[in-house]
């Protein structure tokens, strides 16, 4: 139990160097052996990995607001190996966990090119996601934090699309640019402070002006990786070059390294210069919600206008989290967790199409529903939970976000608002041409229904997605303590109530 | 448990629907059309059975008010939502009327969709729709409102949008769904403002809160308004979505792009009627907000108005109904502006059977036309179908408010069809609440016009489909009107598995019993709910029978029957006849006279015909703005402005960088590298401090 968060983050890392060592001491002519070897292992890898992390959850104390299952060894330079988890970052390992497993499925016959090497990036980008939010310590976290692009990049750009390296290159700017001011405003503040233990920073009061400057150091990255309006251009070019699982791990897990990050950086240690900018972050986010739904609604690639999408539902995310209140930092987290279910669900959608036809022109889709009732009844269900119907876990995140920004701002709340008409708009536009109507194109009047791997998938997460939709306390009742002190700490600290 | 205490036989009522829509949904094709259909019809008869008991129970049986709590949906502080079962009155009213027109509907599907290959589909749709609208009117919290609410949007849209390989059908459904995103945008402001300005969502608490709030301001965007107004009008703009009223209206007519069955159900006797029952339901709120209540007061009346003149000049029998539909609802509203919600449930009630009569009789017909709806090319069909036009005829007397009025008969004033109980009341209500509110007054005066379009308009179509010369023995089936402008969809057909027209071989034949049963019952309905239900729903014991579920506040006597003059006694029986004596005239005597009119295309005819021209103005301000938009942003903001600037740009200047200074490595990883270098410099650097 001492190590049990080592050994949840550590574990894939275990499998990634099994399949390594198997493959270097295999001979050449082994290959399609060990290709499915290795996705067998990779599979009972990441599945040992969520067994863990549900292990791990049902130890959690609920009722308890600090760090849990903390391990603390000095490392180099007063640093720290210091790991633990909370009600909000427990519930991010559990989702990385759920995630890969299906990742590994879904790409289990899609892929044929460097088996090995692919299923050792995702091993390998599983621990170094899981440490992001289980390490406690600055430096720690932005080894994870950073390094997790590496294999994010390996996959895109060896797997990707014909247009990768433009995508990769624009990725890299942005990150550029984040990083260099988060890694200058983290070495600042261990230098002035003489700690890197991420709740020692967080006790810690910095002076007003300070916090301004560290606040926008901060959310550059954060902002970037969120992503938010404007600097999420990158996010629909690595999307269309991404292979399919890539994007789930991308749009599911990777992007919520942001708002993890402004829940657990940029509002408990630098409350004033949240109060201060919350203005600039609801303006943001609102232009986030509107623009980047009327620009998806415009779209005609498939992946490219979900991307889109992921950035107007990551508006509701900022939104709820510099409400500052309970509903609006729930209801940002559990916005998060759910559209890592809803859009990885919807990638994988794309997936199983793209698989049948390699393209993803909606143009060229059209009548899917009369070949493939299964598929259009799956999409169905993930595009009403993009729309944030009630009764998938779409709408909670949505409605709360929404509910905490009213008390704040009713401008915000107002232009937040008529997001969810213009989601309406594109998503059900996409379903239409994609699924409805007469098949017209001579290519499409052989294609074939989900097989048994595609259920597989997508199972887990329907249940995900409605359970979540009907009975939120499920998420609630592990997020309520440590938010509420997370608001609690933030209120106290700006004289709120 | 008790299996047979009322709460877990509401609790089953409830859920029915929804298993049978997951095994019709889920393994129709495994267990077959019949079985499929034989479970979702039988458990919507189990709900009806419950429902009627409950109903009876709970208002004569001396069953209190009570509340059934499930489990914990939304609680996030003082946000708490509940899944609940809530039986009042109110609800209890609605469950009857859900329930019952639902069961008739799968019934009479059983025998309108016989040649339709998705079946199960179908059936679980309906029951979907069903179990939805059944969340909705149990609530207890907004929140498990907003569930229903939306739920039943959803299965509007699968519904219209049943036979999916049709693109018009695809478009309305799609239509539908935005325009009540619309009003849910609406809806959901509402629910933020009464959340923080009560701090809670539960009816219950918040309900004995409201009259705290009166006269109280709040500020919204900047601007300060009236607390309760400004929240009532938030979640009345909720119910202009969902009841189809003026300015949100352009999705009902469309929506009759779906199986008439679904017109009858949803379109016409239980969802669009959401949004009245949520005003009332609300009643303690919209008694304290009397802006908000003249606002209902304008678009209820408006829209009544709208719907009506737009009605007199279709072809469609469906969008006639339709259109009959939107000016009832706006009736509905009326009632409740005036402050009579006890009215506005009573035409809830009865409409909800003459209305589900009438659509489902327009079934019965273009399933006899094999799938023509165009009235202009049916006539003389009360030869070839009697019971249809039978039943036709008695939701027509009922819909028009045919009745003498002043005639004391025990507790009954006056005498009539269902319509007319409800409809004069209402009126009535108007009239009363105007001898003080001029909004009122003008309300009742358009309300009492409508009156006279409305028989107008509902015996234009019986005359039009029944009488006259047969159209279909010609040859000529298919009127098409070349001159329609181009958003106009003229005439709808339903996709026919047998593709016969009809002509002189092809007689139109009798519906079977399956369809026809449910009709008769309906016409029962529309015969006797009227008379039997008047007493308990709006006459003398309507403060008993409504108990807490609807509040009037002292002052509000607009139900009361006195001082009402005898020509306002009257007059609504005037107008309905007068009504009529034009349609025959028009439609009878002088048949042809109406059609060479409409032929010239006089301006108030295309105003009308083309119903305001709501669907162009609303696609070129709407449709093609967000359009113009989307691509602003798309092509001039990400990819001139931000990426040009951005990335780019950057790219360009390290281009011209690079060839000054030469070969330059490319590639993602070494960038990165480059980045993770700086990384442990750093780190580096800070060490060396640290050390120092």
């Amino acid at each position: 139990m001492d190590h049990i968060l080592s050994i949840v983050t550590f574990l894939p890392l275990v499998g990634a160097a099994i399949i390594g060592l198997l493959r270097f001491f295999s001979r050449a002519d082994d290959a399609p052996a060990i290709e499915k070897n290795a996705k067998w292992i990779a599979l009972w890898t990441t599945l040992a990995t969520l067994a863990v992390s549900v292990f791990l959850l049902t130890r959690f104390d609920r009722s308890v607001p600090g760090y849990q299952f903390i391990e603390n060894y000095s490392w180099f330079a007063g640093a720290g190996y210091h790991m633990g988890v909370d009600g909000i970052s427990i519930l991010f390992v559990l989702l990385t966990a759920f995630l890969l497993p299906i990742c590994i499925i879904a790409s289990w016959n899609p892929i044929k090119q460097r088996v090995t090497e692919y299923l050792i990036c995702f091993l390998v980008l599983e621990t170094l996601i899981i440490g992001v939010f289980t390490s406690l310590d600055l430096f720690l976290f932005y080894i994870f934090f950073e390094g997790g692009l590496v294999p994010m990049f390996l996959i895109i750009g060896i797997w990707g699309g014909k247009n990768r390296v433009y995508a990769a290159y624009k990725f890299f700017l942005y990150t550029l640019l984040g990083s260099i001011l988060m890694l200058g405003a983290m070495l600042y503040m261990a230098a002035t402070a003489g700690t890197t233990s991420i709740p020692e920073l967080t006790a810690y009061k910095w002076d007003p002006n300070t916090q301004i400057l560290l606040f926008i150091a901060f959310t550059a990255s954060f902002a970037v990786k969120l992503p938010m309006w404007p600097v999420h251009t990158w996010l629909p070019d690595a999307h269309v070059e991404a292979p399919t699982a890539g994007s789930v791990i991308l749009a599911g897990i990777l992007l919520k390294l942001g708002g993890y990050g402004f829940i657990r950086f940029d509002l408990p240690m630098f409350p004033h210069a949240s109060q201060v900018l919350t203005p600039v972050m609801f303006a943001l986010s609102t232009i986030a919600i509107v623009y980047t739904s009327l620009v998806a609604f415009r779209q005609t690639d498939m992946k490219k206008l979900i991307a889109y999408s992921s950035v107007a539902h990551m508006g509701f995310v900022t939104m709820g989290i510099f409400a500052g209140n309970a509903q609006g930092m729930e209801g940002a987290i559990f916005q998060m967790l759910s559209h890592g279910l809803i859009s990885g669900a919807l990638f994988l959608c794309v997936g199983v199409v793209y698989d049948r036809m390699h393209t993803r022109e909606i143009a060229f889709y059209g009548g899917l529903v009369n070949r493939m009732p299964w598929y259009a009844a799956t999409f169905m269900l993930f595009t009403m939970a993009n729309v944030g119907l009630p009764g998938t876990s779409g709408f909670i995140g949505e409605i709360l976000t929404m509910v905490g920004a009213y008390n704040v701002s009713t401008w915000t709340v107002l232009f937040a608002a008529s997001g969810v008409i213009f989601s309406a708009a594109y998503a059900l536009t996409l379903y239409r041409r994609v699924t409805f109507g007469e098949i017209t194109n001579p290519q499409l009047a052989t294609i074939t229904d989900l097989d048994w791997r595609e259920i597989v998938v997508f199972a887990p997460l329907i249940v995900g997605t409605l359970l979540l939709g009907v009975y939120p306390k499920l998420v609630f009742d592990v997020t309520h303590a440590s938010a509420d002190a997370v608001v609690a700490t933030y209120q106290l600290a700006i004289g709120g109530r | 448990m008790d299996l047979t205490s009322p709460q877990t036989l509401v609790t089953i009522l409830v859920f029915a629907p929804l298993v049978g829509a997951a095994i019709a949904g889920l393994f129709g094709r495994r267990i077959g059309d019949k079985l499929s259909m034989t479970v979702t019809t039988g458990l919507l008869f189990l709900s009806c059975a419950i429902g009627w008991w409950m109903f009876w129970l709970h208002n004569w049986g001396g069953q209190g008010d009570f509340l059934v709590q499930l489990f914990p949906f939304i609680q996030v502080g003082k946000f708490m939502s509940t899944w609940s079962v809530r039986i009042d009155t109110l609800s209890s009213v609605m469950l009857v009327v859900v329930t019952t027109v639902s069961a008739l509907v799968h019934l009479y599907s059983w025998g309108y969709m016989s040649d339709d290959d998705s079946k199960p589909r179908f059936f679980a749709y309906l029951s979907l729709f069903t179990f939805a609208m059944l969340a909705l009117v149990t609530a207890n919290d907004f929140m498990q409102l907003f569930f229903g609410w939306e739920g039943v949007g959803l299965a509007s849209y699968l519904l219209i949008g049943f036979w999916f390989k049709k693109p018009t059908a695809n478009a309305a459904a799609i239509k539908a769904f935005i325009v009540n995103r619309v009003g849910d945008f609406g809806f959901a402001l509402g629910i933020m403002t009464i959340f923080w300005m009560f701090g809670t969502i539960r009816f219950d608490v918040l309900f004995p809160m409201i009259a705290s709030k009166a006269n109280t301001t709040w500020t919204f965007a900047g601007q300060s308004f009236s607390a309760l107004d400004l929240a009532a009008c938030f979640l009345f703009v909720g119910a202009m979505g969902k009841s189809a009223q003026f300015f949100l209206h352009t999705w009902l007519p469309d929506a009759m792009e779906g199986p008439t069955p679904v017109s009858a159900l949803i379109h016409a006797a239980t969802m669009v009627t959401a949004g009245v029952y949520m005003v009332c339901l609300l009643s303690p709120l919209f008694e304290y907000a009397p802006v908000a209540r003249d606002f209902v007061l304008v678009i209820g009346a408006v829209t009544s108005l709208f719907a009506a003149t737009v009605g007199l000049a279709q072809n469609d029998i469906k969008r006639v109904i339709a259109y009959s539909t939107c000016s009832q609802l706006g009736y509905m509203f009326i009632a409740a502006g005036a402050g009579a919600y006890q009215a506005g449930m009573f035409h809830l009630f009865t409409h909800a059977f003459f209305k589900a009569l009438l659509f489902l009789g327009a079934g019965s017909v273009i399933h006899a036309m094999h799938h023509e709806q165009d009235m202009r090319a049916m006539g003389g069909l009360r030869k070839y179908l009697p019971a249809t036009y039978g039943v036709m005829v008695f939701g027509t007397i009922a819909i028009t408010g045919l009745g003498i009025p002043d005639l004391h008969l025990g507790q009954l004033n006056g005498i009539g069809f269902a319509g007319f109980y409800s409809k004069d009341s209402i009126l009535n209500a108007a009239f009363q609440t105007g001898q003080h509110n001029p909004i009122a007054l003008f309300a009742y005066f358009t309300g009492l016009f409508v009156a006279g379009l409305t028989a107008y308009y509902s015996w234009r179509l019986v005359f039009m489909t029944f009488w006259g010369t047969p159209k279909w023995e010609s040859g000529h089936a298919h009127v098409h009107d070349d001159h329609a402008s181009s958003a106009q969809i003229e005439s709808h057909s339903e996709p026919d598995g047998d593709q016969h027209a009809v002509d002189a071989h092809h007689k139109p034949h009798e519906s079977p019993w399956v369809m026809l049963v449910p009709l008769l019952l309906l016409a029962l309905g529309a015969i006797a709910s009227g008379g039997i239900f008047a007493p308990d729903f709006v006459g003398e014991h309507q403060a008993a029978f409504w108990g807490h579920s609807i509040f009037n506040a002292p002052g509000n006597h607009a139900l009361s029957e006195a001082g009402i003059p005898q020509w306002a006694v009257w007059a609504p029986l005037a107008l309905s006849v007068g009504g009529l004596v034009v349609a025959a005239w028009f439609y009878i005597l002088h048949e042809g006279l109406a059609a060479r009119i409409a032929a010239q295309k006089g301006p108030l005819w295309t105003f009308l015909y083309n119903k305001w021209f709501f669907d162009e103005l609303y696609d070129f301000v709407f449709v093609k703005g967000a359009k113009a938009l989307g691509d602003l942003f798309w092509k001039v903001g990400d990819q001139k402005i931000i990426d040009g600037l951005g990335p780019n740009g950057f790219a360009w200047l390290s281009l011209q960088w690079a060839r000054r200074q030469g070969k330059i490595q490319s590639g993602y990883v070494y960038h990165y590298a480059f980045v993770m270098l700086l990384g442990v410099v750093g780190l580096l650097t800070y060490a060396l401090y640290y050390w120092r």
